[in-house]
């Protein structure tokens, strides 16, 4: 523990702290602290709520429809994204109906949601799907166009056939910029999630949330907030963690993982034949 | 069946199926090249025979790598013939494999998996493959380096993994782009022993894209020089056999290089 955990443990406490005391003596100095719940009182529900079975199918809900709606964007995005880089007919077609459509918030599309869908569930999903899609096909766009272009001509020469660049190339080629899109994706899903169930869903960290302003349970509001956070946190990081872990081959600017065996001089220019360095070869496992 | 699976696809081609010349013609008639319709050369006329070594040499932008890529069949020609052996190259196959200079290994496979790639096109079986890379890893000088990425290995390195990536594929014809050029001269060196080398057992025919005129006369059997500017048809000089590095200063390669310098026009 150095003294700058220490600090930012103290940022943290002293933050809470703070809460405390300006809502303990219900401070009223233009902002108003008398309604808000104490520090305390949060814990104190955020203690009964977690061991209730209705939080944790909250929970489970809000999750499982930002997973749906995100994978199902993740691969309506890439495939659009590709589409649209490497075929001018896709990018006559979808091109000017997505341009059209990119510009409106997903929130702004709950009506719409509401008129098409049988059901809200499904309407909360496809808000998601779109708050996601836009961003991913977007940097899929971009990256698809960026790729070397020597990568396909050698593949092609080696007899690869269109399939064989999409899948060998192109794809793995564009993933480091589709990670950002993805990871873009994922947050504005998150808000869009919450968004949606305030508005009209049944059950859902959002609704609840919601459903516990409306009858005057700010503590409840509270550990909602937290619960968001938390999700929206988790989700993030998910993607991150993830995405780290299928860009490993990217070289790293700052030399953090190589740092201490595998650098040996180079053994270039040196004998041909069976260059003599059986040296300490990095573990960098096959792609 | 009793038809034969496949005749010959053309008349002009040599008929017999059974042993084919690993080696193949390459034929430019009267061929115009260029990008998206503007030409770069015109009226260009080139034979390179089966397991023949063309270096080409000429000053940058004359068309030499567009040159290539039109043998590779990734540039349609605009006007004339081009051939291998008779057939009208219509585009890309694993026949003709093109080296470039740099930067054309996948970097997120390891250097095995990349020499892997063109065997993987073909079909070869998971441990075949495996096997046949390594074994071109170790000809190239890189056995034991398999499993390291590309950018994690010297630039000469990623051009020996470059050839042996090529040749994995056991193409008929290697298109090499001015594969040395971003090396240090020693290095660069080093390669051209080895590509002289490890060619001798495939019998491609190689052509050979260059603007160091004493690579070309290394590794060349012939030497094309191609001016800047169209229509011009290359001057193609003969390099007489064996030469080594210690031939540098023998009066007849001197000889050629003063006349190739000349043509050049330096």
């Amino acid at each position: 523990m150095t003294v700058r955990h220490l600090l930012r443990l103290l940022s943290l406490v002293a933050a809470l702290g703070l809460w405390q005391l300006l809502t303990a003596f219900d401070v009223s100095v233009w902002l108003r602290f008398e309604q808000f719940p104490t520090v305390v009182d949060v814990a104190r529900e955020f203690g009964e709520r977690v061991g209730s079975e209705a939080y944790w199918q909250d929970l489970t809900d809000s999750l499982s429809r930002i997973v749906t709606g995100f994978v199902l964007a993740a691969v309506a995005g890439v495939a659009a994204g590709t589409a649209i880089a490497r075929s001018r007919l896709a990018a006559d077609l979808l091109g000017p109906v997505l341009e059209v459509l990119r510009p409106i918030p997903a929130i702004a599309l709950v009506p719409v949601a509401i008129l098409l869908f049988p059901s809200n569930e499904q309407g909360i999903v496809f808000i998601t799907f779109t708050a996601a899609f836009f961003p991913v096909m977007v940097s899929t766009r971009h990256a698809v166009r960026a790729l070397t272009p020597v990568w396909e001509e050698a593949v092609r020469t080696m007899g690869g056939g269109r399939w064989r660049v999409l899948g060998s190339v192109v794809l793995p080629g564009a993933l480091p910029g589709i990670l950002g899109g993805l990871s873009v994706g994922i947050g504005v899903s998150w808000i869009c999630v919450i968004s949606a169930e305030m508005i009209s869903g049944e059950y859902g960290v959002g609704y609840r949330t919601w459903q516990d302003y409306t009858v005057v349970d700010y503590p409840g509001v509270l550990v909602g907030m937290v619960t968001i956070g938390a999700l929206g946190w988790l989700t993030s990081t998910a993607v991150e963690v993830l995405g780290r872990r299928v860009t490993r081959w990217l070289p790293r600017t700052e030399s953090r993982a190589e740092a201490p065996a595998p650098r040996r001089s180079p053994s270039w220019g040196r004998s041909l034949a069976g260059a003599a360095d059986p040296g300490p070869l990095t573990s960098t496992k096959e792609a | 069946m009793t038809t034969p699976p496949e005749t010959t696809t053309a008349s002009t081609a040599p008929a017999p199926v059974l042993a084919p010349p690993r080696g193949t013609r390459l034929t430019l008639r009267d061929a115009s090249i260029g990008r998206q319709g503007t030409p770069v050369l015109e009226g260009l006329a080139l034979d390179i025979a089966p397991g023949e070594i063309l270096t080409v040499v000429g000053p940058s932008g004359c068309g030499k790598s567009t040159l290539l890529r039109t043998l590779a069949g990734l540039l349609p020609p605009l006007a004339g013939e081009v051939d291998r052996d008779g057939i009208p190259i219509t585009g890309p196959d694993a026949e003709r494999a093109l080296i470039f200079q740099d930067d054309a290994l996948l970097p997120w496979r390891t250097l095995r998996a990349n020499v892997e790639l063109p065997l993987a096109i073909k079909g070869v079986g998971r441990r075949e493959r495996r096997a046949r890379a390594e074994g071109w890893l170790e000809r190239v000088g890189l056995d034991g380096h398999g499993a390291r990425l590309p950018h994690r290995v010297s630039g000469g390195q990623r051009q020996r993994v470059q050839l042996a990536r090529a040749l994995a594929g056991e193409p008929r014809a290697v298109l090499m782009d001015e594969p040395f050029g971003a090396l240090d001269a020693q290095t660069r060196a080093g390669m051209q022993q080895l590509l002289a080398e490890v060619l001798r057992g495939t019998g491609a025919t190689v052509v050979f894209v260059t603007h160091d005129v004493d690579e070309a006369l290394f590794l060349g059997d012939r030497v094309a020089l191609l001016g800047t500017g169209t229509g011009r048809v290359p001057h193609v000089l003969d390099v007489p056999r064996p030469r080594d590095r210690t031939a540098h200063d023998d009066p007849a390669t001197v000889e050629l290089r003063r006349t190739v310098l000349t043509s050049l026009g330096t």
